[in-house]
């Protein structure tokens, strides 16, 4: 795995005159697993979606440096995955195709054989051919997990990794946050005193908001 | 000093709209206190002083509220935006005053209220642009995104204006002073040639009212600011 | 092997235009009530054809209104903003989305086109390279203007109302020149004698992209 870092630098992220959270910073690196935990409302899936880049913070900064060599935040989608509430998959497409779209418009070539080993290690691959909208939530939290993973991230985001999954999915859960923490870095946002067991180093978010 | 430079104003214009209306017509002008005649706007012509002025601001301000959108889409400030709705605001009642004071004059020039006149079109695009604007803008909560949006809005109107000066002219021939089809040459905004003493007026006019437009945008954001303010404490 | 990521976003909106099946059959609807209200109001008068050409294009404006005022207002109804957001950059699901636009109108407007000449008959065209070329430029004129505005409105509260108040005004110049260049094909002008008229429409869409891609992604990233 080549050497990459993730910095995030004094972020702060305010609605309206609310300002939900500031001076947000910290730093993973490869082989490191980084846990944000706080209160409901506390900003944990906006702090997801900023670091990501999806979401514009209203100040700071979030860099990734692979390679030593720094990537635009436009540029980031091929060396990360994210898995959030917020993310859907395109209802009118099955699950398998779902997974190749995502692949094309991430740019990258993905083999029939890495999509159809994570469908069955997720336990969907029977369900590949329906169309997403048939899915029941669990199922959806699989699939997302798949496309998060399919291009082999770099970095890998959950936002409530558990959420929605039975105690079979939850297992599966367990051994790709042990897995990816092992392979490249794991950034993950949860209220779950189990999940923190995962964690190097966690954030709380209740605590270090002001104002 | 602020006070003295707007009571200051306050004389100009006076003086502007009582030399703009009082100054007699005449024939064959024997000082700089007597207006030449234009054949074919006679007394009319004197909306030069009041219309074209208030045109020319509602397209300054326009263009100012572009200006502030671009610069809230660099920094994210609000403050930028409270410029950009202050700016657009004024620009809509001076775009309003325009139109009507145009109409007016077209009704004793032309024999009609509204004739279409590539002119007239334009100015009617403009305030539509400037309704689009506002509707836009309240169609959207979010304080940020409305900021957003609407500054997006004003650059992608503002980039078509350029096509109106191409389309227009070509689209439909002109009845207004200065346009191709006005027969008697009777263009004395657009080619700049009227009498000395006309000019003048006309300019002091211009700078009257594109120094009062400032000072209300000023008093605006003044407002808006407080406003803002107001809202958080809240 | 990996084909540049806008056409990827083109392939999906159109992948996803069959299964949905959404726009195609409301746009068609509306083209066919459209042109049926025009040809009942004509009845057996005869209409001078510089009418007859504002009204073909009345009807590609509004047709166009209805059926790109969702471009990404599915995506944000559906929740699949982020994840478009999160796959590849704003420039290249603009340049995808505007592709499928074009390819929409496109289809959308030869229909209209064909349907309309064949219903009315005193609308003769004699310059088929004038009518044509109007149609083509003024359907990717229209694309383009309507993607960046499909943006705004879906970022927007009242979304489907607000699009063509928004749209008239900056699309005025584009409409006006594509009605006269209509007019001149009906006259059986030369094509030399609207070629202002093209350039005219060219550099509209040329002024509508560059403006559209600066200022996307400050429309698409929240």
């Amino acid at each position: 795995m080549t050497p990459f870092h993730l910095e995030v630098r004094n972020v702060r992220k305010s609605f309206g005159r609310k300002v939900l959270f500031d001076a947000v910073s910290f730093d993973v690196r490869l082989g490191e697993s980084f846990a944000v935990t706080g209160k409901n409302g506390s900003g944990k899936s906006t702090l997801m979606k900023i670091i990501c880049g999806v979401l514009t913070p209203n100040g700071g900064s979030v860099r990734y440096v692979v390679n030593d060599k720094e990537i635009p935040l436009s540029h980031v989608a091929p060396h990360i995955g994210l898995v959030s509430p917020y993310l859907n998959m395109y209802e009118e497409f099955t699950g398998e195709e779902n997974l190749r779209l995502f692949a094309k418009i991430r740019g990258i070539g993905v083999r029939q054989d890495d999509i159809h080993g994570l469908l069955q290690r997720f336990g969907i691959f029977e369900h590949r051919n329906k169309e997403a909208r048939f899915y029941s939530s669990g199922m959806k939290q699989r699939l997302k997990y798949c496309a998060a993973l399919l291009h082999r991230p770099a970095l890998l985001f959950l936002d409530e990794p558990t959420a929605n999954l039975d105690d079979i999915g939850i297992a599966v859960v367990r051994e790709v946050m042990r897995e990816q923490r092992q392979r490249a870095a794991l950034v993950f946002a949860t209220n779950e005193s189990e999940d923190l067991s995962f964690a190097d180093r966690v954030l709380d978010l209740s605590r270090l908001k002001i104002g | 000093m602020k006070t003295a430079l707007k009571s200051l104003l306050v004389l100009w214009l006076t003086a502007v709209i009582i030399a703009g209306i009082a100054v007699p017509m005449v024939k064959s002008p024997s000082g700089p206190l007597e207006f030449p005649v234009i054949p074919g706007l006679e007394e009319k012509a004197r909306n030069i002083f009041f219309h074209v002025p208030m045109a020319w601001t509602s397209v300054l301000a326009f263009f100012m509220a572009l200006y502030s959108g671009v610069r809230y889409l660099r920094s994210k400030d609000q403050d930028h935006d409270l410029r950009s709705v202050s700016a657009a605001g004024l620009g809509m009642m001076f775009c309003i005053l325009a139109t009507v004071t145009g109409s007016v004059w077209a009704k004793f020039n032309w024999g009609s209220f509204w004739n279409w006149d590539p002119r007239e079109t334009s100015i009617f695009i403009l305030l539509l642009i400037y309704g689009a604007y506002f509707v836009l803008r309240s169609a959207v909560e979010d304080e940020e995104k409305r900021a957003t949006l609407s500054a997006v809005y004003s650059i992608i109107a503002g980039v078509t204006v350029p096509f109106f000066v191409f389309v227009m002219p070509r689209i439909m021939s002109g009845l207004h002073p200065g346009s191709l089809g006005d027969e008697q040459g009777s263009g004395p905004v657009v080619q700049m040639n009227m009498a000395p003493n006309m000019l003048v007026l006309f300019f002091a006019s211009l700078a009257g009212f594109t120094l009062l437009y400032l000072w209300m945008l000023s008093l605006r954001v003044r407002t808006a600011r407080l406003e803002a303010v107001t809202n958080t404490i809240e | 092997m990996v084909t540049p990521i806008p056409y990827q976003v083109f392939v999906k909106e159109v992948a996803s235009e069959f299964r949905t099946r959404y726009a195609l059959n409301a746009l068609l609807m509306f083209v066919v009530t459209t042109l049926t209200m025009v040809v009942f109001s004509l009845g057996d008068n005869t209409v001078p054809y510089e009418i007859l050409s504002g009204m073909l294009w009345i009807v590609i404006f509004f047709s166009a209104m209805s059926g790109l005022s969702r471009t990404f207002v599915t995506e944000e109804e559906r929740g699949t903003s982020l994840t478009l957001r999160l796959l590849t950059s704003a420039t290249n699901v603009y340049i995808g989305k505007f592709l499928y636009n074009v390819v929409l109108i496109l289809a959308m407007s030869v229909f209209i086109a064909f349907a309309y000449r064949l219903i009315i008959d005193d609308f003769v065209v004699r310059s088929s390279s004038i009518f044509w070329t109007t149609i083509v430029l003024g359907g990717i004129g229209l694309a383009a203007a309507s993607t960046i505005l499909a943006a705004i409105i879906a970022k927007a509260n009242t979304k489907g109302t607000l699009f063509p108040v928004l749209a008239f005004p900056v699309l005025l110049p584009l409409l006006l020149t594509c009605i006269r260049a209509t007019v001149l094909s009906v006259e059986g002008a030369f094509f030399s004698e609207a070629f202002k008229d093209f350039q005219i429409l060219v550099s509209f869409s040329v002024v509508m992209i560059a403006a559209s891609v600066i200022v996307f992604e400050y429309v698409w990233n929240d």
